[in-house]
Order: C-alpha cells, then sequence, then structure tokens
C-alpha cells in the first residue's frame, strides 16, 4: 500500500500568538514550530498499518526550507521518504493544488492528513484535495482501518459516528482517537538523516483567500469572584446578572 | 442571485446551527440586497421546513431523497452545487461543523469559490471586496479574510448570530439532482446515533470537569449539574485520554471548540490548549481549589474551592430555578 501523509509546520501549542506591528503577520520570533498535532495521528496511523500491511509512507509538506526539522521527525517517527514544496502555504486552495498535483503523479491509495492545522484553522485541505482528484474524502476520521483494497473508516458527525466502507483511493483527515501518536527514537533519528526528502517547485501561485489583518481577541475585564460558602449565589448571578440560565 | 443556506437536519428538526446560518445568509441577503434561499436534504419535513421564514428564508428547495435521510458526502455535494447553479448563488452558507467541512471543502473546488471556514461575523461588503472575520490560531486570535473569487462560501461558527424571530413562512419547493452509483460510493453503512443527551457542539451551556474530580465515579457531580441546567458534558484531554469519559467529550486545541453562552469548568488548570477550545464563550465559570489556576484570568465568575463540597450546592440551587 502507498499511502501519503501530509504535514504541516505549526506553532508549539504553548505559543502566545502575537502578530507584526502593522497586524499583518504572525510573530514568529522565538516560537518554536512542530508538526500539526492532528497529522501526528496521520502519521502514526500510516506507519502502523505500513508495519502491519507492508508498503510505503511518504510525507509531503508545502513549505519553505525552515519546515525541514519537523520533515526530518517525520522520518524519523518512521516514514520512508519524503517531498517538500518549496513555497509559503498561503491558503488552503493553494496547498491543496499542490498536494494534488503530486499525488496525480503517484497515485497513492490513502492520502491522509489531520483534520486541520491549528494555526490556520481551515479544515479544508482534506476535502479540497479529494475533489481535485476525484476520490472520496472522510472527514474527520477517528479510526481506520484498511482490509486489501477496502479502507473502513469511523467518521465523527455532530451527535454520533458513522462506519464508512469505501474502495481505495481516498483520502481521510485523522483525529483522536485514532492511534497514539508516536515520538521518534534514537535510531529512527539516525536513519532520518538518510532518507530521501525531495524538494520540488509548486505548480502556480493561485489562490482565493487573502489575509487582511489580523488581531486578538479582547481582554477579559477581570473575574467575580464569590466565596465557596455562599457557591448558590453564583447560580442567581448567572440568571440575574450574567442572564445566560 | 440569491443567498444560498445549506441547512441541516436531525431527527425530523432543523439543527440549531443551521437556524443561525439561516439567520445570518438572510443578514448577508439584505446586505446585498437580495433574497435567502435554503436547501435541505433528508430527514425533515416539509412543514417544519416553512418555519424557516421565521429566521428570513423566502424559500426553501428540498431534496427528499430517502436514499439521502443520513449524510452521504458526494450526494449532498451535487444536489447542493445544482442549487447553486439553479439559484446563480454567488454566496452559499453553512454551518461550521463536521458536515459543513465536509460539504464546504469539495464545494469550493467544484464551483470555484473562495471558502472561509470559522467566521465569527457577518461580512464586510463594500464595492468588490468581501471581507469576512474568522478564528485562527485555535481560538487565540482572529483573521480578517478577503474572500477574491466571484463566489464566496462561509461557514458560520456557532453563536455567531442570535437566531431571528420574524413573522412569515418560506415556500418549499421540491428539488433533485440526478445522482449516480459513484455518489454513494462513500456512503455509511451504519450511523451510530448518540442519543439522550444534549450534543457538546449544539449546546448553549456546557459543564465540563477536569483532573481536579480524581475519577470517573465522581461524574456524577458534572453530570447533574448539567442536568439542571439543561447543559451538555464535556472534560479535559487527559480526562479523555485515560478513558474517563468519551473522546468526543473532549474539548480544546485537539478536541472540540466549543462556544457557548455558558462555560462552567470545575477542577480544570486552564492550560493554553484546554483555553484554546472554549474562550470564545460568552460567559465563563471557574470552580478550583487552586486560586493561581491560569483559567481565572480567562473567566468572568470564579469561586476558589474543593469542587466535591462547591458543586453540590449549585446543583442544590440550580434545581430550585425550575
Ligand atoms: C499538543 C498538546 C495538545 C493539547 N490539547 C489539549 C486539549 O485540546 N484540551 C485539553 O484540555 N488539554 C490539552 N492539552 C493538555 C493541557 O496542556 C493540560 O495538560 C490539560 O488541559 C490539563 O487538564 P486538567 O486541567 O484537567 O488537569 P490538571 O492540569 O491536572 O488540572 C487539574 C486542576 O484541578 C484542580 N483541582 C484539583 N482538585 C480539585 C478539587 N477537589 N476541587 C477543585 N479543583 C481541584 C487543580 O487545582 C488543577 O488546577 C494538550 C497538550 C499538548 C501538549
Amino acid at each position: 500500500m502507498k499511502i501519503l501523509v501530509c504535514i504541516s509546520n505549526v506553532p508549539d501549542t504553548t505559543t502566545k500568538i502575537t502578530f507584526t506591528p502593522d497586524n499583518k503577520q504572525f510573530n514568529t520570533a522565538g516560537v518554536q514550530f512542530v508538526i500539526n498535532p492532528y497529522d501526528e495521528y496521520a502519521l502514526t496511523r500510516a506507519i502502523e498499518l505500513k508495519e502491519a500491511q507492508g508498503g510505503t509512507v511518504t510525507v509531503l509538506n508545502v513549505g519553505e526550507a525552515d519546515t525541514e526539522a519537523n520533515i526530518r521527525k517525520a522520518l524519523a517517527i518512521g516514514a520512508d521518504d519524503a517531498i517538500r514544496v518549496n513555497a509559503k502555504p498561503t491558503d488552503a486552495f493553494f496547498v491543496a493544488t499542490q498536494i494534488a498535483n503530486i499525488a496525480k503523479q503517484e497515485n497513492y491509495d490513502l492520502i491522509l492528513m489531520g483534520k486541520e492545522s491549528v494555526d490556520y484553522n481551515g479544515f479544508q485541505v482534506h476535502g479540497m484535495v479529494a475533489e481535485m482528484l476525484g476520490i472520496p474524502s472522510i472527514t474527520p476520521g477517528v479510526k481506520l482501518d484498511v482490509n486489501g483494497n477496502t479502507a473502513t473508516v469511523q467518521r465523527e458527525i455532530e451527535g454520533g459516528h458513522e462506519i464508512i466502507d469505501a474502495q481505495l483511493p481516498i483520502v481521510v483527515s485523522a483525529q483522536q482517537p485514532m492511534c497514539e501518536p508516536r515520538i521518534p527514537n534514537m535510531r529512527g533519528i539516525m536513519t532520518a538523516r538518510t532518507k530521501p526528502l525531495k524538494v520540488v517547485e509548486p505548480t502556480g501561485s493561485a489562490t482565493k483567500t487573502e489575509i487582511d489583518a489580523f488581531s486578538l481577541p479582547p481582554q477579559k475585564t477581570g473575574v467575580k469572584m464569590i466565596s465557596p460558602e455562599n457557591a448558590g449565589e453564583l447560580i442567581t448571578l448567572l440568571r440575574n446578572e450574567a442572564k445566560v440560565i | 442571485m440569491s443567498v444560498l443556506v445549506v441547512i441541516e437536519c436531525a431527527n425530523g428538526e432543523v439543527k440549531k446551527s443551521s437556524l443561525e446560518a439561516a439567520t445570518y445568509g438572510s443578514k448577508v441577503a439584505q446586505q446585498m440586497g437580495t433574497t435567502a434561499t435554503a436547501i435541505a436534504i433528508g430527514d425533515i419535513s416539509e412543514e417544519n421546513l416553512k418555519h424557516l421564514g421565521a429566521q428570513g428564508i423566502k424559500k426553501v428547495l428540498f431534496d427528499n431523497d430517502a436514499r439521502l435521510k443520513n449524510f452521504v458526502n458526494l450526494a449532498y455535494v451535487k444536489v447542493i452545487a445544482a442549487a447553486a447553479q439553479k439559484e446563480d448563488s454567488k454566496v452559499i452558507i453553512l454551518s461550521n461543523t463536521n458536515i459543513g467541512a465536509a460539504i464546504g471543502s469539495r464545494l469550493a473546488v467544484r464551483l470555484e469559490a473562495s471558502l472561509a471556514t470559522n467566521v465569527v461575523a457577518l461580512p464586510e461588503i463594500s464595492g468588490s471586496t468581501f471581507k469576512v472575520k474568522r478564528g485562527v490560531y485555535s481560538g487565540k486570535a482572529f483573521a480578517e479574510v478577503n474572500l477574491t473569487s466571484d463566489r464566496k462560501i462561509i461557514a458560520v461558527k456557532k453563536n455567531t448570530i442570535e437566531v431571528g424571530h420574524e413573522a412569515g413562512e418560506a415556500s418549499v419547493e421540491n428539488f433533485s439532482a440526478s445522482l449516480t452509483d459513484a455518489d454513494f460510493a462513500a456512503a455509511p453503512k451504519e450511523v451510530i446515533q448518540q442519543t439522550g443527551d444534549i450534543l457538546l457542539p449544539e449546546a448553549d451551556i456546557v459543564v465540563s470537569g477536569g483532573r481536579g474530580l480524581k475519577g470517573p465515579e465522581n461524574w456524577h457531580l458534572v453530570e447533574d449539574l448539567a442536568k439542571a441546567l439543561g447543559a451538555a458534558t464535556a472534560c479535559s484531554k487527559p480526562v479523555a485520554d485515560v478513558d474517563w469519559r468519551p473522546h468526543h467529550e473532549h474539548v480544546g486545541q485537539t478536541g472540540i471548540t466549543v462556544s457557548p453562552n455558558l462555560y462552567i469548568a470545575i477542577g480544570i488548570s486552564g492550560a493554553i490548549q484546554h483555553l484554546a477550545g472554549v474562550n470564545s464563550s460568552k460567559v465563563i465559570v471557574v470552580i478550583n481549589k487552586d486560586p493561581e489556576a491560569p483559567f481565572f484570568k480567562a473567566a468572568d465568575y470564579g469561586i476558589v474551592g474543593d469542587a466535591f463540597e462547591v458543586v453540590p450546592k449549585l446543583i442544590e440551587a440550580a434545581k430550585q430555578l425550575h
């Protein structure tokens, strides 16, 4: 089985988010970048499937050279080879176009990615790639198994789950508890250095959205404390003051 | 050239998130000097669809194909794309749900549209610019985004707009697209409904518990308070990781994002990844025995105290409300 895992490079989840003074760009000063947490589920599940059934796992990132540390990390976790499309991931449509172009040349059986990246929170790339390739996408998947040419996916919907059997090739976006994400071990880190990482140039530059400015949410004005002895008072305040119950 | 609103239905009712989307869509239509049409598929009656008039919808296109009772991604996208073509809709409104994302991402490619998910306000439209505000960095920030294609698709986050209550009924028209076997290629073979409880993504009030509650045997505190308030229950990530609670209750940066009117956090420290999933809630209440817990900084009301003493008092007081 030939599996493609798409990963994005995002600020560590503990990052305090700030922007450049003109509010046009994310301020990367002092920020550590990690593999998008949802993509770690996709990557680990791909590696588990490969270990159980044979095949290859290729990781793909659309990003500039500074993402290579995290691509190497994905190789250390167990991917076989990597492709970096040398471009800033300007919007979901652009990223999906790049992924679809590579997938068209390689005929992967399964394309996995996180349901969204925790920076842009688009929740779009999975379906865009699938539509560009004319194959089904199942999103978000919380369980994934493959048996021969059939994938069985448990998909989370609001208020329940769907069980879906689909013929490969398909796209699945991952969310926990799909698997327990792995961290690289020493041997993985050593072998990752020599695994192939191919850099390709993007095709086109078309986007469909443009970020105009960023802003931060308003600060809370302060918390009103209620003594634990009079805890019931809270309920009165929620009804009469905050008017939310 | 109407604005098209995609309606999600469950158990014969229009979902609350779709009532909000319908209200949003009719406001956008007003901004653009046109009307709002809805497309509804699946498990709903014509009678219930007429009530969308209250949210400002003038006309509902209704596909009651029995095969589409449950969500079938490819088939739904085909029907909605056909409706958008028929109505020549330049703006399509979805709910920011798993279903909305599954539809919107494909539809955007098929209709060559700009797509903005997680939208938190009405658009700013002037001349040829069409700008929306959306949540980014897992609720830690917002971005103003220009949608540059001729056609735009917007997925509206819950609680962005108050559900409208106008007088008037929508007209309902039957609608269908010609579906083939390929459109059912990844149709669900089984749907497991979560029954009984109030659904977390739809809830107006959420009561959430963290590791401070010590173990699953103490969850009656969360459940009883939720019941007394008509709330959904949620939890922090470590609670789901050790299986005290199911994963679909886990809120935060790597779980569900919620934006209810009221979020009550019991025994949750308020780690940045947890806050990311809840900080767009209108009112936040924090109950924690540690006065230094970071969650108090994000709270509107707080009680420093032992959950095992405080919560029973809240349950009592909440029961008195009825
Ligand atoms: C990549 C990544 C992603 C993450 N994503 C998420 C996410 O999506 N959601 C999430 O929740 N976390 C997430 N986390 C974990 C997060 O960092 C915290 O570890 C987690 O939120 C802590 O959960 P908690 O508050 O329940 O537990 P703790 O941090 O252990 O806090 C327990 C709290 O309970 C209080 N307490 C104890 N006893 C009592 C009592 N008797 N009465 C009242 N209060 C009491 C304590 O004072 C403490 O504040 C993520 C972490 C990483 C690294």
